[in-house]
């Protein structure tokens, strides 16, 4: 709204207004990067420093020793391998989980929204209410039932229970999607004579894109960034990042190395700060493109 | 599968949707529902350390009732989540104006505010943390500029604590609500905008009187998406507080936890487990009810 | 048993014997909690001791809240079927698993180890479910110690305190000369480490039996407990002001840099000590919290679950074997701070402290003023052991009064019976 000519008095309140706009927008700016900021800086610095130096000093030179220590070197119970091979868990965990999720929530988006049987309406809801259960209520039963599968403590256990608990968000996010999709397509191609599946695959899925996206990467952020479940349902070598993170902070000789749990929780947080800064844009377009008209 | 077909074939064709959803809604049936009705059936059982299937009626409840520790649990709930769920509503609404004056490096600007989202609560509490200890943290640092009064150290002071975590779950969270109002303001039909601006209305007039009332629907999913992390507010409560100091700052997930898995109290547990989805469905159903209703024929 | 059944039970003894590799190599998976400093070391000397027996090591450690999170590891891990087989747990905590039916029985490596000859009853006791050994003990901790550091006491002319009186007097004196008194950490069962040094010290031996261990109600409610609850509020304006979350071994650190004068904390606190190079009775000193010769003791131990498969059960007996054997006893106990549960290691490599600890639990044993530890899940456990701590810490970090306090711990101990 500022393309429009103004008189000088008001140009000077808008000259003022926009001072104010970007105040706000950098005041704002600062709060959201503190912590970063802070955990960067404390993850660069040496303990002598740390300890003597203000929080928000810079460090005296770029030192990177303790992300090497907590990537390869630190020890999480009596093993010293560092971060690495918890990293990989995480991404084998994380990416079919996130691809089965998606796929069976836009399936099930698809078939709600554009085939109204009867029902649709009370199946939605009853997968919706399924994203407000705290997980702490399913761990036990959970445990029992990966034991009868004969998958706990295994990585397919995990990909398992958070492809589950996934599908109540991205039916969600789809099912808001689709609801936009105009019916008329579909009406036109079941009458071309093209089954579920191929209205699927020749028309939905080239729409989905944008809702692909938010679902992905929300489903990426949430699994990568579970630590309850990898917690209660692996021990040692099986574990996922964030619970070997945990233990990598808590597994301190006398004194605390600041610096090294800093790293630590930056590796940690790397692939979906990655994703965020990449893909961000995306997310808020797909955000856009329907999935919030719910 | 175009051709008129055997008729079996036609019914599974007809069937087809169903047939799609089935496994996924048999999954949320038994994990989800077979779940909650197993900690349901626990919850009115003498459970101490393992599962124990003796019915003991509501004893549980009544025993979850009288500790100190549980109403201190929900009512921090309940502040908790009331000024999380504000808060982060009306700061990402904020946002989401200011980002929409054509700013230049906008992209910039929201990458800066979104990214919090991307990471763990884990992280957003240990960096907080670090941040609100008195001796190591920003309160040193203000008051070596001068302001000798200043304090931060919120973890540290048990009526503070609970609005430490509500600082920390919003600067996580505000992003995400502004990203989500932003997409929203960018799908205001821009014509009416137009038409407004030229009979003469102002900025401000333009947004409270045209494009917030528009987005309704937006607010009502942020406001979803809010409760649920509220409600599964965890991790947060662990790493920032350690639900201290004392059980000052002690959330119902964090008391569930303690008391299945360390206090050998699985039925009180699970009781609590239960009181917390009937707070959710209390808000869930009535919502889910009026938006599904409206949309029957869509 | 029947005839019958034991027979059965031989029959299949014999077909897992024969089915199995004549001699299956040992395996066991070690779920436990120490991964801080001289513990994690600790466990490494018994990991490469086991590795070197031909022992495959699986480690599961689970860091965090003294066994917070290692608790849910655990029990999803029995719902599921596939228990660890070993698993760091203790006090009650043994007998309850025990009843559940979830622990092997080590009868076998105890006679053949002669455990009964070397163990004090006591232990004995925590150890044993119906008569047979469920679980090895590792070390016998006490609860009750003051680590101080005489230099900053020199500045205020003070020592040791040996009554309550004078501990008061003397963080009087070091508040008055602007040093911290005491270095706490404000944790739940820090706050309750404390409560229970003072309610030993306070209400004596006799009342800390009746309130803590018998949970007698009318001590429970009594004016001595009251008390204790002032003194608790004493102790309170004895810490600094970023007390509350604060790690042990932080706080420590700050009677070592000498920014504290003292800190009541179980002897693993002298791993901390040890692990900076300072020497006991030199750089710091340890005495027992005041009290008239009680000794509160807190024991680890593994206790070993059932498990299948030859190789797994072989394990399990090594790692028995080793736990209690003189060699890893003594290392274990050098690097944890502890004294060793078996009676019969050298002391020559022990320091004062650890010395001093050994002849007062025997003296405490003969004297009948053992107590085991609240707040460390030997008097207590769970529901209970959770109350306790409730109150006390709820009492500390807030402005509640004696009485109230009372009446808060009566009312909820009664709901966790």
């Amino acid at each position: 709204m500022s393309d429009h000519t103004y008189s000088p008095a008001q140009g000077q309140s808008v000259l003022w207004m926009r001072l104010l706009l970007w105040a706000l927008l950098i005041l704002f700016a600062i709060w959201f990067l503190l912590p970063a900021y802070v955990v960067v800086g404390t993850s660069l610095k040496d303990l002598e420093e740390i300890r003597g130096g203000s929080l928000l000093a810079l460090p005296h030179e770029l030192n990177f020793s303790a992300w090497k220590h907590a990537w390869n070197e630190a020890c999480i119970g009596v093993r010293c391998t560092g971060l690495e091979p918890y990293f990989w868990n995480s991404v084998f965990m994380a990416l079919p989980a996130v691809f089965i999720s998606t796929l069976l929530g836009a399936l099930t988006g698809y078939a709600l929204t554009k085939f109204q049987f009867r029902g649709a309406n009370m199946i939605f809801a009853l997968i919706l209410f399924g994203c407000f259960v705290p997980f702490q209520v399913v761990i036990l039963p959970m445990a029992q039932t990966l034991g009868r599968l004969g998958i706990t403590n295994t990585v397919y256990g995990l990909i398992l229970v958070h492809s589950v608990y996934g599908l109540a968000f991205t039916t969600l996010f789809f099912r808001n999607y689709y609801v936009t999709i105009p019916d008329e397509l579909v009406r036109a191609a079941t009458i071309d004579g093209a089954g579920f599946f191929t209205i699927f695959r020749r028309i939905i899925l080239p729409l989905s894109p944008p809702i692909i996206v938010v679902s992905v990467i929300w489903q990426f952020t949430q699994i990568w960034n579970d630590f309850l479940f990898g917690a209660s349902f692996t021990t040692g070598g099986a574990q996922p990042i964030t619970v070997a993170m945990n233990n990598l902070v808590n597994t301190t000789t006398g004194v605390k190395q600041y610096n090294v749990d800093m790293a630590a929780a930056l590796i940690t947080a790397a692939p979906t700060l990655f994703v965020y800064i990449v893909a961000g844009r995306y997310f808020v377009r797909g955000l856009t493109a329907g999935s919030v008209k719910g | 599968m175009s051709r008129p077909p055997i008729p079996f074939t036609d019914r599974i064709a007809r069937a087809l949707p169903q047939i799609v959803v089935a496994p996924s809604f048999a999954a949320i049936l038994f994990f989800v529902y077979g779940f909650i009705a197993w900690t349901g059936y626990i919850s009115m059982s003498k459970s101490k350390m393992l599962p124990n299937y003796d019915f003991v009626g509501i004893r549980q409840y009544w025993r979850l009732f009288q500790m100190d520790r549980w109403s201190v649990a929900l009512e921090n709930l309940f502040i908790f989540g009331f000024l999380f769920i504000a808060v982060a509503i009306v700061i990402g609404c904020l946002l989401a104006v200011l980002l929409d004056q054509r700013i230049r490096a906008e992209g910039f600007i929201r990458t800066i505010y979104l990214y919090p989202m991307a990471i763990s609560f884990i992280i957003t509490g240990t960096a907080w943390k670090w941040i609100m200890n008195p001796s190591l943290g920003l309160e040193t640092v203000v008051r070596g500029w001068g302001w000798e009064s200043f304090r931060f150290g919120w973890t540290n002071d048990e009526t503070l604590a609970v609005y430490a975590l509500v600082m920390a779950a919003v600067w996580q969270s505000a992003g995400f609500v502004m990203a989500l109002f932003l997409s929203a303001l960018r799908s205001v039909d821009q014509d009416i905008i137009k038409a407004a601006s030229l009979d003469g209305a102002s900025p401000w007039k333009i947004y409270t009187r045209i494009i917030l009332p528009s987005m309704r629907p937006v607010f009502m999913s942020a406001v979803v998406i809010l409760a649920h992390l509220a409600i599964k507010s965890f991790d947060l409560v662990v790493a920032l507080t350690g639900g201290g100091p004392g059980y000052a700052s002690t959330l119902p997930a964090n008391f569930m936890y303690e008391m299945t898995f360390r206090r050998n109290e699985i039925g009180v547990g699970a009781a609590s487990a239960m009181v917390m989805l009937a707070t959710v469905a209390a808000i869930m159903v009535p919502y889910l009810y009026s938006e599904l209703r409206g949309k029957k024929h869509v | 048993m029947t005839y019958f059944s034991k027979a059965l039970v031989s029959a299949v003894a014999l077909t897992v014997a024969m089915a199995a590799p004549a001699k299956a190599d040992p395996k066991a998976e070690v779920l436990h909690y120490w991964t801080s400093g001289g513990e994690a070391k600790a466990v490494k000397a018994l990991q490469e001791a086991f590795a070197a027996r031909g022992g495959e090591w699986i480690d599961a450690p689970v860091a965090g809240g003294g066994g917070d999170a290692q608790a849910a590891v655990l029990r999803a891990r029995v719902l599921a079927g596939d228990p660890p087989a070993a698993v760091q747990i203790k006090g009650p905590n043994i007998q309850e698993w025990a009843e559940a039916g979830a622990l092997a029985d080590l009868s076998d490596v105890a006679e053949a180890q002669n455990w009964d000859a070397v163990l004090p009853q006591t232990i004995q006791d925590i150890v044993k479910y119906e008569g047979n050994y469920v679980a090895v003990p590792v070390n016998v901790h006490r609860v009750d110690w003051i680590w101080a550091n005489p230099e900053v006491l020199a500045k205020v002319g003070a020592d040791v305190p040996t009554t309550w009186d004078e501990f008061n007097a003397t963080a009087d004196k070091l508040l008055a000369a602007g040093i911290i008194p005491l270095a706490h950490g404000g944790q739940p069962w820090q706050d309750a480490t404390v409560f229970e040094t003072v309610v030993l010290g306070i209400g004596g031996v006799d009342f800390y039996r009746k309130a803590l261990v018998d949970l007698d109600m009318d001590a429970l409610g009594s004016d001595t407990m009251v008390a204790v609850f002032d003194q608790m509020r004493k102790m309170r304006g004895y810490v600094d002001p970023d007390f509350p979350g604060r790690d042990w071994n932080l706080a420590t650190a700050m009677v070592m840099r000498g920014e504290a004068a003292m800190q009541i904390m179980g002897d693993w606190a002298k791993g901390e000590f040890a692990a900076a190079g300072l020497e006991p009775g030199k750089d710091y000193v340890c005495a027992p919290t005041p009290s008239e010769g009680g000794y509160l003791l807190n024991s680890d131990s593994f206790a070993m679950f059932n498990v299948s498969g030859a190789d797994q059960v072989e394990g399990q007996n090594l790692l028995s074997e080793l736990i209690l054997g003189t060699e890893f006893q003594e290392t274990f106990n050098l690097f944890k701070g502890s004294i060793p549960a078996r009676t019969d290691v050298p002391r020559g490599e022990f320091d004062a402290c650890a010395i001093k600890s050994m002849d007062d639990m025997v003296a405490a044993a003969d004297g009948g003023t053992l107590l085991g530890s609240m707040a460390h899940e030997i008097a207590q456990a769970g529901a209970v052991r959770g109350a306790f701590i409730d109150v006390a810490t709820a009492h500390f970090n807030s402005d509640m009064s004696s009485e109230e306090a009372v009446e808060k711990l009566v009312s909820s101990i009664k709901l966790a019976m």
